[in-house]
């Protein structure tokens, strides 16, 4: 997409947003009653639905099983209709193989896993509509899931991916950036602490810049955090109040 | 036929007490509770820098030194006296392994079960081979939580008569936190039903037992045909169940009768339409405030 202006001469980009801006994110917990754990999350026109199962009993192979911690397992997938051109294979893929390696490494580092030994979490994210950043609405609806099946974390887990134009970090990339040609980074982070549970860069960047475009990740993936707290408090407050008598 | 269409709207959910709001007590994952060190850590915290800190969201319970925090859902934690309903999910030697929506499968050993022929019978090597012949996979049980084991798993025991292989019923899976703790958890409702309120959210309705015949030791089940009154009263107390826990209305016998009193005006399938739901589960909070004053 060569000539297409990513960040225009008045600081806007291609949705109109300023070079640090976030999309709107909406998000919902608790949508399915039968899963232990379920969340909704839009960031802006990706969509992306995590159910989380467990702990429970190791299921499958017996062999996995660690004795003094939890295993968890992930698989991320994308429906057929989510992006422009329809997908023959919804998961098993390469990439959502590495998609879902990188999802189980994240929450790895995130929930406290010691706690359930010789047991198994199911993390399933599905995107229902893909439009850049992925990565990151997935971590951020499986963190509301794994919150919501009650699984003890030692904190959020948010994630935001980050371009480079013209000198220039660009917070959350929607599709029509990231195809653009732009080196970008995911970043997954764990906010109150600022501890990184995943950081990964596939393109080439001088490594001059890579100092601030981590930062300007983690000031965005910070921002993230705060939109699900808000989600997470305000759902709260609400099952309370019906369980309250 | 006619078919029940409604487009998605979203539904204000009502309630009698709204006095919870704005409550401090509410912690996310992440948030330091306190930062004196005279506190011992319990579930659903951790120590960060010498800060007691959240780890699951939900409400933060203190009993003198001893800080917890309660997540608002989560899988059951089972305690020594527990009833439970479960399924049996495989047959090994000497044990069953029972699902109890527990977080690790339990255990029903051979040597805490009745089995006929009274309570003195030796356990032989014949028995442990006929084990599949008492329970096999797929079947469901009533059982009582013995012990509870280092890593979190439950040993049961079905050692007495009100406990054993379920027979003819309905099987309804709520949230565990739902159950109230009660002395009993086998009720005879009066609307001519039996239900049995495991305490890990699984709930078992089914047609009040006539004589129970005591050599069978809780293995025996009822094959006879049950009449559509029965069936009727079953689907009824099922669908008033989902009903009460949709809203969140803590589940015992008086609540459970109270909601199928509440329901009678309104057709079996009717009760899960929202607007039904709604008005019935609010006739019976009412009369629940009632009784209480």
């Amino acid at each position: 997409m060569a000539g297409m202006e990513l960040l225009s001469d008045q600081g806007y980009r291609l949705d109109g947003r300023k070079a640090t801006e976030l999309r709107k994110v909406q998000a919902r917990m608790g949508v399915f009653a039968q899963a232990d754990g379920s969340a909704y999350l839009e960031q802006g026109n990706t969509k992306a639905l995590a159910v989380v199962y467990g702990p429970h009993e190791m299921r499958g192979s017996r062999s996995r099983t660690l004795h003094d911690q939890a295993v968890i397992n992930c698989q991320y997938s994308m429906a057929t209709f989510s992006t422009a051109e329809r997908k023959r294979r919804p998961h098993g893929d390469r990439k959502s193989t590495e998609m879902s390696l990188h999802l189980k490494q994240t929450f790895e580092a995130a929930v406290m896993t010691q706690l359930y030994p010789r047991s198994q979490i199911d993390i399933y994210v599905k995107i229902l509509q893909s439009d850049g950043g992925n990565y990151s609405v997935c971590v951020n609806a499986a963190t509301l899931a794994v919150i919501d099946a009650g699984i003890p974390m030692r904190d959020y887990v948010c994630a935001c991916t980050v371009g480079f134009v013209d000198e220039t970090p660009l917070a959350d990339l929607c599709y029509a950036e990231e195809g653009g040609g732009v080196s970008s980074l995911a970043l997954a982070l764990l906010p109150r602490g600022g501890q990184i549970a995943l950081l990964q860069m596939d393109a080439r960047l001088h490594q001059d810049h890579l100092e601030r475009l981590i930062e300007a990740a983690m000031t965005a993936c910070k921002g993230v955090g705060k939109v699900l707290d808000e989600v997470v408090r305000q759902h709260l407050q609400e099952v309370s109040v019906l369980t309250s008598d | 036929m006619a078919a029940d269409m409604r487009l998605p709207t979203i539904r204000k959910t009502v309630s009698l007490s709204v006095s919870a709001f704005d409550r401090k007590d509410l912690v996310v994952p992440g948030d330091v509770i306190t930062s004196d060190t005279g506190f011992m850590r319990g579930h659903g915290t951790y120590v960060d820098e010498d800060k007691l800190t959240a780890s699951v969201a939900g409400e933060v319970q203190r009993v003198d030194k001893l800080i917890c925090v309660r997540p608002l859902k989560t899988r059951f934690n089972g305690e020594v006296g527990d009833v439970v309903v479960g399924r049996i999910t495989e047959v090994q030697q000497k044990r069953w392994k029972v699902e109890t929506n527990s977080r690790l499968d339990s255990v029903l050993l051979l040597s805490s079960v009745n089995l006929p022929g009274g309570e003195l019978r030796r356990r032989s090597a014949e028995d442990e081979l006929t084990m599949r012949e008492y329970l096999q996979e797929g079947d469901l049980i009533s059982a009582e939580v013995q012990s509870v084991f280092s890593d979190g798993a439950l040993s049961l025991h079905t050692r007495s008569l009100k406990y054993g292989k379920l027979g003819q019923g309905v099987l309804v899976q709520l949230s565990p936190s739902l159950i109230k703790r009660q002395k009993t958890h086998f009720h005879n409702l009066p609307c001519g039903a039996s239900i049995i309120l495991g305490n890990n959210g699984f709930v078992w309705l089914y047609p009040t037992p006539g004589q129970q015949e005591e050599e069978a030791g809780g293995f025996y089940t009822s094959l006879e045909p049950v009449s559509l009154s029965d069936r009727e009263v079953i689907s009824r107390l099922r669908n008033c169940l989902l009903a009460l826990a949709a809203h969140k209305v803590l589940l015992y016998d008086t609540s459970v009768l109270y909601c199928y009193e509440s329901s009678l005006q309104h057709q079996v399938k009717d009760i899960l339409k929202p607007e039904v739901m709604e008005e019935i589960v609010l006739l019976t909070q009412q009369k629940l405030l009632e009784q209480e004053g």
